[in-house]
């Protein structure tokens, strides 16, 4: 047990782990960056003089960009249909009391417990009964409902935590609930509303699972889906494979850079307390 | 409070709660109690036919169906209990580690937590490729160090393509519950620990005997959290094996099943959705019935601080 003294074993534990990270995201912007040919023969090899082009070809050829951009509506169209829901219901469920305040919040809850993955076909003989089949719409909504409860969860409790008397200096100063609301509460809960996008965009951005039932056409495809189309397409040409892997993680990784913090405490928000 | 803001708060309330909760009841409530019933009907493609009862459960007990069942359910056990094992241990190492360390904190939780970020279909394809027999750097690093008979197709072998499966997410996941068990960790009150220290306690003993037991509210977290992951186990073996768990069946588990039965599959045919539904309500009902008493028997153990 000597070795839970020394600082430098757990360094050394550190190191390795963030080779075994580094390592497989160094090889796949590096091989990106390589002639498919260069690869197959050599797949070490740095690349020293880099070769764009594979990334101008993921770009142009084939439905790349519109895959991406369907990704973009898609989680966009979530992300702020369930900001404002969560907002509105968060504030409701959080600062009024009133009868059935912790049955409908209990409710609510329930969602958080249903895997969408489990109720799928129901989900689709109804999306289809609603013509909301094949239809970006159809899984906005879909996203929105799945993330809907713990989104209400932690707006509910960032309305909460704030003091009782700015509500009332506000309605003295004749503000009616909504301006309270959007003027005096919204600016407050900003943090938690940060978590809630976090929390919600990332796992739509990356989903493959409810494109791959619910959207046929081909130009309605989002990025994930795309992605296992794209593999066919260009099997073997190595380069291009991993330039259109590395252009599908890039917002992700480039926003974590930025934001590492947010998406930790966003993406442990359900199991971290506080 | 006045009675012309208790309307106007009413207002507010209905205005402002009703748009959430039908968005929740037509989109998970709703499809969640029909799933249900679906499992008592007889269906032909997704029309709908008459009662049957309990049909649909004693089809999915039978041959054929029965084999991929049992098949695919040890599957999932066997996932569970090697990621509980590895996963859950390795995130408590790297947890344990960056909390008694000072210097590199903050790049080793961004480097720790960012494959958690990374789409599975990303995962899976550079993973897929680092893999590969032919081109693949980790053959290629196996063979030249002298080893090239553990030089495998590691995802075409059916003896190797759940463990790689494993290893896969175990990288893909492992920033999960290191960083709940750092902010476990963090929480604990130091002085615990500083007076343990000054009582002469080995690092190991505090370990043992202070911060594991304050800990038990993470691992609970994590315990039902990877329970509820590895019984609905569905991206990573799709991505990588397609619905139908290739190699022969050696990566299938309960989800690529209900999938397969839900809407077809080239090698298996057309769906069956009564039978499928069936199933569907055969997972959540363990996953369910698992978690709460999981939780249960978990929370037993937490001590308070």
């Amino acid at each position: 047990m000597k070795l839970l003294r020394s600082k430098i074993f757990f360094q050394g534990v550190l190191i390795i782990n963030s080779i075994m990270v580094l390592l497989p995201v160094f090889f796949l912007l590096n091989s990106s960056l390589r002639e498919s040919n260069d690869f197959a023969s050599t797949p070490f090899a740095l690349a020293r003089d880099p070769y764009w082009e594979n990334y101008a070809r993921v770009w142009s050829e084939g439905s790349f960009g519109s895959y991406f951009f369907n990704s973009l509506i898609i989680t966009g169209g979530s992300l702020v249909l369930i900001l404002i829901l969560a907002l509105g219901a968060g504030f409701v469920l959080g600062r009024y009391q009133f009868k059935g305040n912790n049955l409908v919040f209990g409710f609510i809850l329930t969602g958080m417990l249903v895997p969408a993955k489990l109720a799928i076909l129901p989900l689709f003989i109804q999306l289809k009964w609603m013509g909301l089949l094949d239809s970006r719409l159809g899984l906005i909504l879909v996203y929105t409902s799945a993330a809907l409860p713990a989104a209400v969860f932690i707006m509910s409790g960032f309305f909460r935590s704030l003091p009782n008397d700015l509500d009332n200096a506000a309605r003295i100063d004749g503000a009616s609930e909504f301006v309270l609301l959007r003027r005096v509460l919204v600016p407050l809960v900003r943090p938690g509303m940060a978590i809630v996008a976090i929390y919600s965009a990332i796992p739509i951005w990356n989903d493959f699972f409810l494109p791959l039932v619910f959207l046929q056409s081909p130009e309605k495809k989002t990025l994930m889906q795309g992605l296992t189309v794209f593999f066919g397409q260009y099997a073997s040409q190595w380069g291009v494979l991993f330039a259109g892997l590395c252009l599908a993680a890039l917002p992700l990784v480039v926003l974590y850079l930025v934001l590492s913090e947010q998406f930790i405490k966003g993406l442990t928000a359900g199991a971290v307390k506080g | 409070m006045s009675s012309a803001l208790r309307r106007e708060q009413n207002r507010t309330t209905v205005s402002l709660l009703v748009p959430a909760l039908a968005v929740i009841i037509i989109f998970t409530t709703i499809p969640a109690l029909t799933t249900l019933s679906y499992a008592f009907f007889s269906w032909d493609g997704f029309q709908r036919g008459g009662f049957n009862g309990l049909e649909n459960f004693q089809k999915l007990f039978a041959y054929p169906y029965s084999d991929q069942l049992f098949a695919a359910l040890k599957h999932n056990t066997i996932a569970f209990v090697v990621i509980m094992t590895f996963q859950t241990s390795l995130g408590l190492l790297f947890a344990y580690a960056m909390f008694r360390i000072k210097r590199g904190l903050r790049l080793y939780r961004v480097v720790v937590f960012l494959p958690v970020i990374f789409s599975l279909v990303v995962v899976g394809y550079l993973w897929q490729a680092l893999l590969d027999p032919f081109y693949g750097p980790v053959n290629q690093i196996i063979t030249a160090i002298g080893l090239p008979e553990f030089a495998k197709p590691w995802l075409g072998d059916t003896a190797t393509a759940l463990p790689t499966l494993m290893f896969i997410n175990l990288w893909r996941w492992v920033g999960f519950p290191a960083i709940v068990f750092l902010a476990g960790l963090n929480a604990i009150n130091t002085e615990y620990i500083e007076a343990a220290r000054i009582d002469g306690a080995s690092e190991g003993q505090i370990f043992r005997k202070i911060i594991f037991p304050l800990l038990a509210p993470s691992l609970t977290i994590i315990t039902v959290l990877t329970f509820i992951g590895a019984y609905e186990w569905f991206d990573l073996p799709f991505v990588l094996g397609g619905s139908n768990g290739s190699p022969a069946g050696a990566t299938d588990t309960l989800a690529l099943m209900f999938y397969r039965l839900s809407f077809g599959s080239i090698d298996s045919g057309a769906n069956n959705v009564g039978v499928g539904s069936a199933l569907g309500v055969l997972i959540f009902t363990l996953v369910g019935l698992g978690a709460a008493f999981g939780s249960k028997m978990l929370r037993k153990r937490e001590v308070e601080q």
